[in-house]
């Protein structure tokens, strides 16, 4: 036996399986739940969209804390700034784009230059919110986001890791943007996990190719690595559930050993994770990179998984790319 | 001497400040800041209860203020300085290299007084209700106050702030706005007229009171009344006439001295005004 055969035998792929979808909306919804039991402090503030952010369990047990702010996500945004002043965790709720750009300068302003303990928690993000098409696609918001100073940003991928990091952000002082989406999703992560921010998640150990990803891109990833693995390349497959701050010392340890990598993120690639990602390799390891991402286009109408595969945020294309950034190797 | 004298001698100081640190820094906004020394002069050694050498971000037990127009930070500086909140020979860093007096407010070098950035006009209201409903959680039954400009009347989320502050029924605040007339392209009714502001807010559900904001007399009168209504599950507004640049002839009356300094010739005219009653920084 060669040496690379033992290797690739120690290199044994986990595998992920799951019993349910869930869509990550509702982890948040439930995250939001357990921690209006345990914290007098947390309140609740949303736009109009209580139902579709899952916030209704909370606006029901805890309606003194609750505020229902109408159509109007500036105000939310100062509202909540304001209520920091006092002690309060305040957690806004409404869809991703009137989450970033609706209220940009708001956030800018009043919660990220005043260093305001506020989670900003956004829904429907990415391509996947589907049917209603392009005007509630938010792309662009990790670029948004992680320009502020003082902005931490998490993109968890399914429900059990969503529901963690909801609970995880109360307890870390200063602003959040917390971003998840709407369909249902493979719910693989355990139920019981620790969500620590900045910790990147190595899901399965490789040589040949480092795979970063992010969100609902992490499933399409593992799903990759099987396909990859049969074909005898074996991906590290690392879940990017912090955009910013960057887990640096995964992120290049892994770079380091497999000499390769790629970005997956249901996001524009302009200004995106894999954006971040690069600047790192830039500076630290320069390894070829293949980005995947939306390409510097507005989406459209269709159902979640049928614009995943037109727009290439599917595990087949993450293959793709795979093969052609070993070969730049 | 009585109560109103000593404000009116803060006032005059105040300008006096107002004037030093903007010509000192060649830069900053004297007509807006003019127009206000009376009334900040009033909130901070008058009206409200505060605790300017225990300042707390959280303000537990305290009255609020939030300045809502950050570009009248000159103004604000002086009363913080004044009223005890930071040493006023600090007023001389003003606009700066590495000073904690900015621009236009901000809490990042952590200056006593400041509780949240503002100067992108519009946000400072809603702000106030945050920290008002904040309030009313914790049972502390101090008041908020926030201090809007004329021209921001324009930016839609002020409307948005008005509208929940009626809806929800936070009766916790006072509102003040500074009704000079003027922004910086010209005077407001040419720029965008504001209509009837005072049908505005009633409309709005808030109860509304008038002042002039340039006679200590009648602020010392009025604010009271205003106290008076908080707590009756509406909020309250105060539109507060006042003259941008007030008590400097050649910068009243007009929009010109919104955000340009004074040369030295001007300065020189200016500071005549206004007697040493504190001494300067």
């Amino acid at each position: 036996m060669t040496i690379e055969n033992e290797i690739n035998n120690k290199l044994k792929m986990k595998k992920y399986s799951y019993k349910e979808k869930k869509d990550t909306r509702s982890g948040f919804g439930e995250g939001l739940f357990e921690l209006g039991n345990k914290n007098s402090k947390i309140v609740a503030l949303c736009s109009d969209l209580t139902g579709s952010l899952k916030m209704d369990k909370f606006q029901k047990q805890f309606p003194e804390r609750f505020y229902q702010t109408g159509i109007a996500e500036a105000n939310m945004m100062g509202i909540a700034a304001g209520l920091t002043i006092g002690g309060k965790i305040p957690f806004t709720g409404t869809f991703a784009n009137f989450s970033t750009g609706r209220v940009y300068d708001q956030i800018r302003q009043s919660i990220a230059y005043s260093n305001k303990n506020v989670k900003i928690c956004a829904s429907h993000a990415g391509i996947t919110l589907g049917e209603d098409g392009a005007t509630h696609q938010m792309l662009e918001d990790f670029g948004m986001m992680k320009m502020l100073p003082n902005m931490t940003v998490i993109s968890p991928c399914d429900f059990n890791q969503t529901k963690a990091a909801t609970i995880a952000i109360a307890d870390y002082k200063g602003p959040v943007y917390l971003r998840f989406g709407r369909p249902k999703v493979p719910n693989f992560t355990s139920e019981d996990q620790e969500f620590i921010i900045g910790k990147a998640d190595i899901l399965n150990e490789g040589k040949d190719i480092s795979v970063f990803a992010t969100g609902h891109m992490v499933w399409q990833a593992l799903e990759a690595g099987k396909i990859l693995f049969e074909k005898g390349i074996r991906a590290e497959i690392i879940n990017i559930h912090t955009i910013k701050p960057l887990d640096v010392d995964t992120i290049l340890g892994s770079i380091k050993k497999t000499g390769c990598g790629i970005t997956a993120e249901e996001h524009q690639i302009n200004g995106g994770m894999g954006e971040s990602i690069a600047q790192l390799l830039t500076k630290y390891c320069a390894k070829p990179l293949e980005m995947i991402g939306i390409k510097d286009v507005f989406g459209e109408s269709g159902k979640p998984d049928e614009l995943m595969v037109k727009y290439g945020l599917d595990a087949e294309n993450i293959v793709k790319a795979a093969q052609k950034v070993i070969s730049r190797k | 001497m009585s109560e109103i004298d000593e404000l009116k001698q803060v006032a005059t100081q105040v300008r006096r400040d107002i004037l030093r640190m903007i010509y000192d820094a060649k830069s900053g906004h004297p007509g807006g800041a003019l127009g206000c020394a009376d009334i900040f002069t009033a909130l901070y050694f008058k009206i409200l209860k505060h605790d300017p050498g225990g300042f707390s971000m959280d303000g537990f037990g305290e009255d609020l203020f939030f300045l809502s127009n950050g570009h009248l930070s000159a103004a604000w500086y002086s009363v913080l300085a004044r009223s005890g909140y930071f040493p006023v020979k600090e007023l001389s860093t003003f606009r700066k290299l590495n000073t904690r007096l900015q621009g236009h407010p901000a809490t990042e070098e952590g200056l006593p007084g400041v509780r949240v950035a503002s100067g992108s006009l519009g946000q400072g209201l809603s702000v106030a209700l945050g920290a008002a409903l904040s309030k009313k959680l914790n049972n502390d039954n101090h008041l908020v106050y926030c201090l809007m400009g004329d021209g921001e009347q324009q930016e839609g989320q002020i409307w948005e702030a008005a509208m929940f502050g009626a809806g929800r029924e936070v009766d916790n605040i006072i509102g003040i706005i500074d009704y000079n007339g003027q922004q910086i392209d010209g005077p407001c009714c040419e720029v965008m007229p504001l209509g009837d502001l005072h049908a505005k807010w009633k409309a709005f559900g808030w109860s509304v009171l008038e002042m002039n904001g340039n006679d200590m007399e009648d602020i010392v009168k009025i604010i009271p009344k205003a106290i008076e209504k908080t707590g009756q599950k509406k909020p309250v507004v105060i539109i507060m006439n006042t003259d941008m640049g007030y008590g400097v002839d050649f910068m009243m009356g007009t929009h010109e001295w919104h955000g340009k300094p004074p040369n030295e010739e001007q300065f020189n005219k200016a500071i005549s005004n206004f007697e040493e009653t504190l001494g300067d920084y």
